[in-house]
């Protein structure tokens, strides 16, 4: 009889999803074959913010550390995909792991300095460490000082030859980075390192007193996030093709967005963010023309879901059973019921 | 004498980062609450004052007997109907709602009187200035750093001498203890609000007297302020001035270095005490 129990992460509902997921892949990889350019552009910013969206679900839903400041990343990494390709020399492609090693790099200091800051204080603090970022590179006159400057054409030309072809190396970098930082996050929640995050999130002294090292556990999470956005910063600013302090370190366009999207769609679940990016460019597709009422509008609806579904749409869908569309929790099931 | 004037001036300059950090550091000492919408209602009341003092013809001085209670009255409304609904354990949800908020405050402005800058005329005050050993002083800056002593003096004394200071201090330290003496938490938090609101609509005249605003420069006030309150010591309110103070006197010594320096060197000083002195120059014993 016991041999029927047994523990497992997926369920029907999951192994249908993910087969629907993998097909939707391999249709969205095909893209510049069926899609016009300004869709394929679309498209591409989609990914880019998924991206963040999930790396900033990550670090606020997962790891507790709500922070303001994740545009100090985006424009870290897109300041630095500009100095390498046009002050080094290097092939944007080239430039991209090494951005992300860099974006590593400097939010390791930057997380030691932080973290001595408590809940909202640690986010605004990360706010400071943005501006500090921002009014810095903005001092840089080799890179256009405060007024900005654009990708060289050389290194453009660099990318593919002829515009098409650029394009839709640009969309598959967007559509790469997306599928990476996803898969990431899911492999991740369902380590060791993952499940103990959850334990710190839900009681940071009953998983103190399990032997988890909270400290440890947060810095790594805070490290890996500040690379990936950082090569996601790169990527943003490889399809704009022109870059300004203004633009790169917007507190707007790359954390109030980003965290509208995750709030919207379900804050510490891997579907969350995922939902959240198609209502949000479902929304902002809709009221284009209305300008600056759009923002209120989205501004308007994050407090409302917040207020009403804190557990975002995600969690008005799955209301009360623990579904998962991401084969994540393990859970026991009884192979003989099943069958029946 | 080029020195000592560089920081006279940062000085008075914090008076008004006192001011915009007073407020905030009053809804966190009662409610932890950390209003990321701060600044944008700086800019608001600033915006108030200048229709007050275009529509009526009044000096932004004078605006401000209209532009303070009507913060307030802003501040008890907006807490009751909608903070007091995020208030727990969990600290996104305030977090969340007033990031809304600015958003929401920074666009509504934006509509009603466009990107372009304002600022606010208050007549004679703004060019007088007195002459103490060889120093100028503005008499206007001197107005604001005066009146942020005055403002934090009153504050203090309403914490510490008060029975509103008194509700204010159970509520912070045990909210349900204090719910069982009587106190109604959600109207202890709208008096928190409103007062917090009536020192940032003071704050905000101040603001657009001394420099042009815009609808978008919400932000950096609210970084200021913060940065002003962590310097100085959290729960503190004369290290909040302290805190204020020093801000100024980095960003005037900053700019005499390089003009775009001054705004970075405030940020690097407040890095820098956070590094050495995590709990701020004067923390609060307790």
């Amino acid at each position: 009889m016991h041999n029927d129990l047994h523990v497992s992460r997926s369920t029907r509902l999951s192994t249908v999803a993910m087969l629907l997921l993998a097909i939707l892949l391999v249709v969205m990889a095909a893209a510049p074959w069926w899609a016009g350019r300004a869709d394929l552009r679309l498209f591409g910013e989609i990914f880019l913010y998924l991206s963040l969206a999930c790396l900033w679900n990550l670090l606020a839903g997962y790891a507790g550390l709500v922070s303001v400041g994740q545009q100090a990343y985006v424009g870290f990494g897109g300041y630095m995909l500009f100095a390498l390709t046009m002050l080094a020399g290097l092939h944007p492609v080239v430039v991209l792991p090494i951005v992300l090693v860099l974006g590593a790099l400097i939010a390791a200091p930057v997380a030691v300095l932080i973290f001595r800051l408590r809940g909202a204080y640690f986010a605004i603090g990360t706010w400071v460490i943005a501006e500090v970022f921002r009014l810095g590179f903005a001092q840089i006159s080799a890179l256009g000082g405060g007024s900005g400057s654009s990708l060289s054409v050389n290194v453009v030309r660099s990318l593919a030859s002829g515009r098409d072809g650029r394009e839709a190396v640009a969309y598959w970098l967007a559509l790469g980075v997306a599928v990476l930082v996803t898969g990431l996050v899911f492999f991740y929640m369902r380590s060791r390192q993952g499940v103990a995050l959850m334990a710190i999130r839900d009681n940071e002294l009953a998983a103190k007193s399990l032997g988890i090292d909270i400290w440890r556990t947060k810095f790594l999470v805070y490290v890996v996030t500040g690379g990936l956005t950082s090569l996601v910063g790169a990527l943003i600013f490889l399809q704009k093709l022109r870059i300004s302090p203004d633009a790169a370190f917007s507190v707007n366009d790359w954390t109030a967005f980003v965290i509208f999207i995750v709030v919207i769609g379900g804050i510490g679940t891997l579907e969350g963010p995922i939902i959240g990016t198609i209502a949000f460019f479902v929304l902002r597709e809709t009221l284009a023309d209305y300008g600056t009422l759009y923002l209120i509008a989205l501004g308007l609806v994050a407090i409302v879901i917040m207020l009403k579904a804190p557990k975002g749409l995600w969690g008005l869908v799955r209301g009360k059973h623990s579904i998962e569309l991401f084969p994540l929790s393990l859970a026991v099931r009884n192979i003989r019921q099943e069958k029946n | 004498m080029d020195w000592i004037n560089t920081i006279v001036q940062g000085t008075l300059l914090g008076g008004l980062y006192a001011m915009f950090a007073a407020g905030l550091s009053l809804i966190f000492g009662v409610m932890r609450l950390v209003n990321i919408a701060h600044g944008d209602l700086i800019v608001l009341a600033a915006y108030f004052a200048l229709t007050a003092s275009i529509m009526l013809g009044l000096n932004p001085l004078v605006a401000s007997v209209l532009v303070v209670p009507l913060m307030a009255l802003l501040g008890y409304g907006l807490q009751r109907l909608v903070l007091n609904r995020t208030m727990g354990e969990d600290l996104l949800p305030p977090l969340l709602v007033t990031f809304g908020l600015s958003v929401i405050i920074q666009n509504a402005l934006l509509i009603g009187y466009t990107a372009d800058p304002q600022k606010l005329q208050a007549g004679l005050i703004e060019q007088q200035s007195v002459t103490v050993g060889g120093i100028s002083i503005g008499l206007f800056p001197l107005l604001v750093f005066v009146v942020a002593i005055l403002v934090i003096a009153i504050l203090q004394w309403l914490f510490y001498r008060t029975a509103l200071g008194r509700a204010f201090r159970a509520t912070s330290d045990r909210q349900d203890v204090a719910q069982l003496m009587g106190l109604n938490r959600a109207h202890i938090f709208g008096l928190a609000m409103a007062l917090s609101l009536a020192v940032t609509g003071l704050a905000g005249v101040f603001l657009g007297i001394r420099t042009s605003f815009d609808p978008a420069v919400g932000g950096s006030r609210l970084i200021y302020g913060f940065e002003a309150v962590i310097i100085g010591g959290l729960g503190n309110l004369w290290g909040t001035l302290a805190g204020g103070v020093i801000l100024g006197v980095a960003q005037t010594v900053g700019a005499k270095f390089h003009p775009g320096l001054q705004v970075l060197a405030g940020h690097i000083v407040f890095l820098v005490i956070l590094a050495l002195r995590p709990r701020g120059l004067f923390p609060r014993i307790d």
